[in-house]
């Protein structure tokens, strides 16, 4: 099944830059340039043969994955690079084993009050401005374009403005995480609200359904899809809205504060161990938001397929 | 142009907002200040003190607009003073790690396409990859950088091109799988080759997707720019700007930064779909 070119072509230029490599650095730089193109050349049998098979090709992102971990921290430990400059997996897995207590209090001020709290407000008051603006055309053709151009502005740069407003705490945090997600939310839900047919709407008309039933029966679940997108892209920039409102001003505890200041004192595994809480705390969320998505959005043609 | 009457109305109305709110959030500082030099304010000065004041805590627009003035029309544009001088030092490593991104979105994308190994292992890690709030880790990556003797305008690139990527691999893969099999079939019997197929099918079909996705990219890369620029004191850019604006309660300058970075985000999204209508009308794909 090796017929793809790519793959061909792909493993030539890494052998010819290996070899390069190896050349150029000699005694111990060219064992460790070979041991890592050996582990990388085993994930990729192992990736070929998984989607040869067509079984278990659920597994070959974790190959890759495990292939990628293997190459690090064999080029780490090889190579002698310094730990202040990049640490290798082994000694961030024993610093999140080490700092439980540490990881969790960030968690806990970052995630679940600053971007949870902010996200769910955020959310909320744009499904409900959402359908007020639906309500009204005229407000519809006004806001829409000016919610499109703010959607796409670097709506982050007001963290400074809004830690000013509500202090340090996570109050500031979760006012940004508002903000973010307001308007990508609000677009998405606003343009879900008019994803209905006119088919559709005159069933409901000749049901004498008035303009509340025709809102719950058929406009809001027709909108879910839009709404999930809305939701999901909402999920990623309210982590990463609360996070960085913390590098202008927090109290001594959140992610934010954390991988800032490890950054100054060159305790990068610490800083490591924060992105890989932050990563599966970003993963987990979108995964749930994913899950409930396909629970109720079920009815969609681009659930059905799978 | 039948929706200019609705935006201008709610940009009136946010306006009337923005007035508003300055008033109440910088009312108590006027009648502080008042209260200490005895003197009683009217509701009329008190009103123009809000919109007046050198720091305040939210400062009226005609006090942006006029820094903004100050600021882009009338300091040299090499001076440090003048916005258009941080606007193009953000604006050049945005472009540069949009352009980065761009490439690398793209040859990803083909490889995922062509490749079913690379379609099943790296898919997923793309999409994973997005889920590590990068903007937070930034400053590391910037001091990291910074540490191994590479500093200026590459690490700031590197994080526009972590930001931009994604979008362009996204649009990209959709686009270049959009021919449907009628169109495949009808190469084949043409007996083209598989470079023919890509660049006389594929590649055009995929256009209208790339452009979508390059407006998104660009947004984002600008975004990484200026917090790229946030940590290590950098001393030039639309970022260092923020910072140093929030350092000193400098709110003015916040503000009309925030604009600036405004106008060249939408300068620049409006550029690549002035590319677009054209590159896609000469296609005959405008519709």
């Amino acid at each position: 099944m090796i017929r793809s070119p790519i793959i061909l072509i792909e493993a030539a230029l890494g052998l010819v830059l290996t070899l390069l490599a190896a050349v150029a650095l000699g005694g111990q730089g060219a064992l460790v340039t070979v041991l890592v193109f050996a582990v990388w050349i085993i994930g990729t049998l192992i990736n070929l043969r998984l989607a040869a098979g067509g079984r278990g090709a659920g597994l070959a992102p974790l190959v890759l994955g495990l292939t990628l971990l293997g190459m690090w921290e064999l080029a780490v430990r090889g190579f002698g690079i310094s730990p202040v400059i990049l640490p290798p997996p082994s000694a961030i897995a024993v610093r999140i084993a080490g700092s439980l207590p540490i990881l969790w209090e960030d968690f806990v001020q970052t995630v679940i009050k600053g971007a949870l709290s902010g996200y769910v407000i955020g959310c909320g008051a744009a499904l409900i401005t959402a359908v007020i603006v639906d309500r009204f055309d005229f407000l519809r053709r006004g806001l829409l374009p000016v919610g499109n151009f703010v959607a796409a502005l670097p709506v982050i740069g007001i963290a400074p403005i809004l830690v000013m407003w509500f202090g340090f705490d996570w109050q500031s945090k979760a006012a940004v995480v508002v903000v973010m997600v307001f308007f990508p939310m609000l677009v998405n839900a606003v343009e879900g609200l008019r994803a209905t047919e006119p088919m559709q709407r005159d069933l409901m008309h000749t049901y004498a359904a008035g303009y509340w039933t025709a809102l719950v029966k058929m406009r809001l679940p027709a909108a879910l899809p839009f709404v999930f997108n809305g939701l999901k892209i909402a999920s990623t920039l309210a982590l990463i809205g609360a996070i960085v409102a913390e590098f202008f001003g927090s109290p001594i505890r959140g992610m934010g504060f954390r991988i800032s200041t490890s950054v100054g004192l060159l305790a990068l595994d610490l800083v490591w161990a924060e992105i890989v809480v932050a990563a599966i705390a970003g993963s987990a969320f979108y995964g749930a938001i994913a899950l409930i998505e396909k629970r109720m959005t079920f009815w969609h043609p681009s659930q059905r397929g799978r | 142009m039948r929706n200019i009457l609705p935006v201008l109305t709610v940009i009136l109305a946010l306006l009337v907002v923005w007035y508003a709110a300055a008033f109440q959030l910088n009312k108590q500082w006027a009648l502080d200040m008042a209260a200490r030099q005895d003197r009683v304010m009217t509701t009329q000065q008190l009103i123009a003190d809000t919109w007046a004041q050198d720091k305040p805590k939210l400062p009226a627009p005609h006090q942006v607009a006029v820094e903004l003035w100050e600021t882009v029309a009338l300091k040299n544009v090499t001076s440090r003073r003048s916005l258009v001088y941080h606007a193009w030092v953000t604006l050049s490593a945005t472009l540069a790690g949009f352009g980065l991104g761009t490439l690398l979105g793209t040859l990803l994308a083909v490889g995922i396409v062509y490749s079913r190994v690379m379609d099943l292992s790296v898919m997923p890690w793309v999409i994973a990859s997005q889920t590590i709030p990068i903007l937070a880790i930034a400053p590391m990556i910037i001091v990291v950088l910074n540490a191994i003797g590479i500093s200026g305008l590459l690490p700031k690139a590197m994080i526009s091109m972590y930001l931009s990527f994604f979008p362009v691999v996204v649009g990209m893969v959709k686009g270049l799988r959009s021919p449907s099999q009628m169109e495949l079939d009808q190469m084949c019997t043409w007996n083209a080759s598989g470079v023919q197929e890509f660049i006389k099918l594929r590649l055009p079909a995929s256009m209208p997707y790339l452009f979508a996705s390059l407006k998104i990219a660009m947004a984002a890369s600008l975004v990484g720019a200026i917090v790229g620029e946030l940590p290590t004191g950098a001393v030039a850019g639309l970022g260092a700007r923020l910072l140093a604006g929030s350092y000193y309660g400098q709110t003015i300058q916040i503000w009309s930064a925030l604009f600036m970075a405004a106008a060249v985000a939408a300068a620049a999204v409006g550029i690549i779909g002035i590319v677009q209508r054209a590159t896609l009308k000469r296609m005959g794909l405008d519709r």
